[in-house]
């Protein structure tokens, strides 16, 4: 019956054309504005390594100004760390994995392809790419060896290796970084976390940097960091060394911990060094020393504000606009087709089959609904992709990366969209399948 | 075939009640064929609704077959209304976009009968009313006669044992209206039992047994003599 059903819809469809094209029209702009802002919403609070989110934990400790937290509005603590507690804490044999790492910028030149530019550049140490998941196009990342002392090797983006060395494996290839020679020892595959979680401090919606370099250069190169430096007290930082001495935070630092036993001993560790610390008249305030995993970090860092929220409501308030519309075009509809409906119940069709009959109607028509504003979504989408494209902008990276349609955004979103239209019809359809046939019979 | 005793049925407002019919009983036999008269308001189209299972009533009992209907869920009114009883309309009711063919699918789509059987049966009931050439055509392109035939075509295509027609000759011509009513005697005479609503005394005249209704209650006034009984419900 259901083939019947549907070759009804589409004869219903052909009697009232405009009224279908404005039913479906309705529904497909109210989805198309809610796949938009979930897709957005979603780039922007989704965890990006959903799957190590028991293992990668985010390192922090309070060391902040005892007269006041870090965060005066939200009595948080401070994101980043100082040089010499993650020097410590990067001693622990207890991760399984480790990393420490700041964002910086250099000039690269030495391709063959460009002249020099200058390009963002992350100093790390060897377990970022292993801990990440970093994808790699051609060779590796660098060893632990290679860390400290720093040995001149290089790690480039895939768009980097593709602006450099026209996309040719450019591995053993030598290029200059400032005015060191580096030996590129692997070109990233396309990696774009969204959120950047392992830096939420330097933007959470940029892209990652153009090349990474090992973490000992920071100090052999006194490399400036290029993202924020917080202080909480009047310190004289006149030289690296300075720096690197400091209460100054300005490091990220993330831990690989396979288990439970591994967490606490990682926990205690860090306790018993905020113990030591305190006795020497540092860590003033109450203990704080924090594992954060990686959906706990994007949400204590809040990094999808109230406004998207919000925004997110919106979309929903306008979609069920659409849909309380399509409900009353429905009814319209089918009410108008009353007539009909008297003959087929007269003829032997029950309440329940007109009820699925004109349900298949529905279906039909938040199909067609769907799928048109699926299309929509994605030309807005691409709308939005032009508007925050970087060349707008002059500056590199921005928020385009966000503005695809990615699979579970889209399948939820269609999902949302064929059970609510679906259920929208469902008054419609069940009203039409209530009325007394014999009312209409005569006056056909 | 077809038994009520005392049924009632109210339409209500919220300051009336109009009782439509007023403890009806009739008794119709199998293969007979009925003509039930009575002024406007009478009550006709309410007792024939209410014999075609498409209204509810409010008291007494009603069984068609055997089957008290009074108890059945909507389902399995809907399954014998279309298995057991075919519709003829006034305005004959066929659905404007669907061509002559389709119209008469629409019955057997609900018993789910198999295409094969389906176009069988509509090809037998298009030939039975002279309209097998007609089946790609639709409604609007043919007269009120061809659409009555179709409508007639529709009704028998279940071969259903109880044909309930209401005013089927009301917006034909005289000629015409002989036509449909030839037609339905010789339905009749196949052994299909007849219930015909009607105001047309000749039409009446025509039916084996006159029933009259005076405010949904059947009256003893006689006011036409019924043709013969003949051919195979004659038999019955």
């Amino acid at each position: 019956m259901l083939g019947y059903y549907a070759q009804l819809a589409l004869r219903s469809f052909r009697r009232n054309p405009g009224l279908t094209a404005l039913m479906v029209l309705a529904i497909a702009l109210g989805i198309a504005v809610c796949i938009m802002t979930l897709t957005v919403y979603h780039a922007m609070s989704g965890n990006p390594i959903w799957w190590k989110n028991e293992r990668l934990y985010a390192v922090t400790m309070d060391n902040w100004d005892p007269n006041q937290p870090y965060d005066v509005n939200n009595k948080s603590r401070p994101p980043q760390m100082t040089y010499k507690d993650t020097a410590y804490l990067f001693n622990s044999s207890i991760p399984e994995r480790k990393e420490v790492s700041f964002t910086t910028a250099g000039v690269l030149s030495g391709g063959p392809a460009v002249t020099p530019h200058r390009i963002a550049t992350r100093v790390t140490t060897s377990d970022f790419f292993a801990m990440f998941d970093v994808p790699f196009l051609y060779g590796s990342g660098w060893s632990a060896a290679a860390d400290r002392p720093a040995q001149p090797l290089i790690v480039l983006s895939r768009a980097e290796n593709e602006k450099t060395f026209g996309g040719a494996n450019s591995v053993g290839r030598t290029l200059r970084w400032n005015d060191h020679e580096f030996r590129v020892v692997g070109v990233l595959n396309d990696w774009f976390p969204l959120p950047r979680f392992y830096d939420l401090e330097n933007g959470p919606f940029s892209p990652s940097e153009a090349a990474f370099i090992p973490f000992g250069w920071a100090a052999e190169m006194e490399l400036p960091v290029d993202g924020n430096t917080d202080c909480w007290r009047p310190e004289k930082v006149d030289t690296y060394k300075d720096m690197l001495a400091s209460d100054c935070i300005w490091l990220q630092m993330w831990v690989e911990l396979p288990d439970r036993a591994s967490r606490e001993r990682m926990q205690a560790f860090m306790d018993g060094y905020w113990a030591e610390q305190r006795k020497a008249g540092r860590f003033e305030r109450p203990r704080d020393n924090r594992l954060t995993n990686v959906g706990d970090w994007l949400k204590d860092q809040k990094v999808v504000d109230s406004d998207n929220r919000v925004l997110v409501g919106l979309a929903f308030a306008f979609l069920a606009v659409c849909l309380i519309n399509t409900v009353g075009l429905l009814l319209a509809k089918f009410l108008n087709g009353a007539p009909i409906t008297g003959v087929r119940r007269a003829l032997g069709a029950s309440r329940r089959q007109v009820f699925l009959q004109h349900l298949v109607e529905v279906g039909t028509v938040c199909l067609a609904g769907s799928l048109l504003g699926l299309g929509l979504a994605a030309f807005g989408l691409r709308a939005l992709q032009h508007m925050y494209s970087a060349a707008r902008f002059g500056r590199p990276g921005g928020y385009q990366e966000l503005m695809h349609l990615d699979t579970a955004a889209l399948v939820w979103a269609l999902l949302l969209a064929l059970l609510a239209t679906l259920a929208a019809g469902l008054y419609p359809a069940w009203r039409v399948g209530r009325l007394a046939p014999a009312r209409y019979l005569k006056s056909q | 075939m077809l038994r009520m005793q005392n049924v009632s049925k109210i339409y209500r407002t919220d300051l009336i009640e109009t009782y439509a019919l007023r403890s009806f009983s009739l008794e119709v036999n199998a293969g007979e064929f009925v003509a039930v008269t009575g002024p406007s308001g009478s009550g006709k189209t309410t007792f024939l609704n209410v014999a075609g299972l498409l209204e509810a009533f409010e008291s007494g009992s009603y069984q068609l077959d055997g089957t008290d209907v009074h108890q059945l869920s909507d389902d399995a009114r809907s399954r014998l209304r279309n298995e057991r009883i075919g519709f003829i309309f006034q305005s004959f009711n066929l659905i404007p976009d669907l061509n002559i063919h389709d119209n008469v699918d629409v019955p057997l789509r609900y018993r789910r009968m198999s295409a094969k059987d389906r176009r069988e049966r509509i090809g037998s009931a298009l030939d039975l009313v002279g309209l097998s050439s007609r089946m790609k055509h639709m409604p609007s392109q043919l007269s009120g006669g061809q659409q009555q035939r179709v409508a007639i075509a529709r009704a028998i295509a279940g071969d259903p044992a109880f044909l309930l027609a209401d005013e089927p000759t009301g917006n034909l011509d005289s000629l015409m209206a002989r036509q449909v009513m030839d037609l339905l005697e010789q339905i009749n005479d196949l052994g299909t039992t007849i219930l015909l609503v009607t105001h047309d005394p000749e039409l009446a005249r025509r039916a084996q047994r006159n029933v009259h209704l005076v405010d949904g209650q059947l009256s003893d006034f006689r006011p036409y003599e019924p043709r013969p009984v003949s051919g195979a419900s004659a038999a019955l």
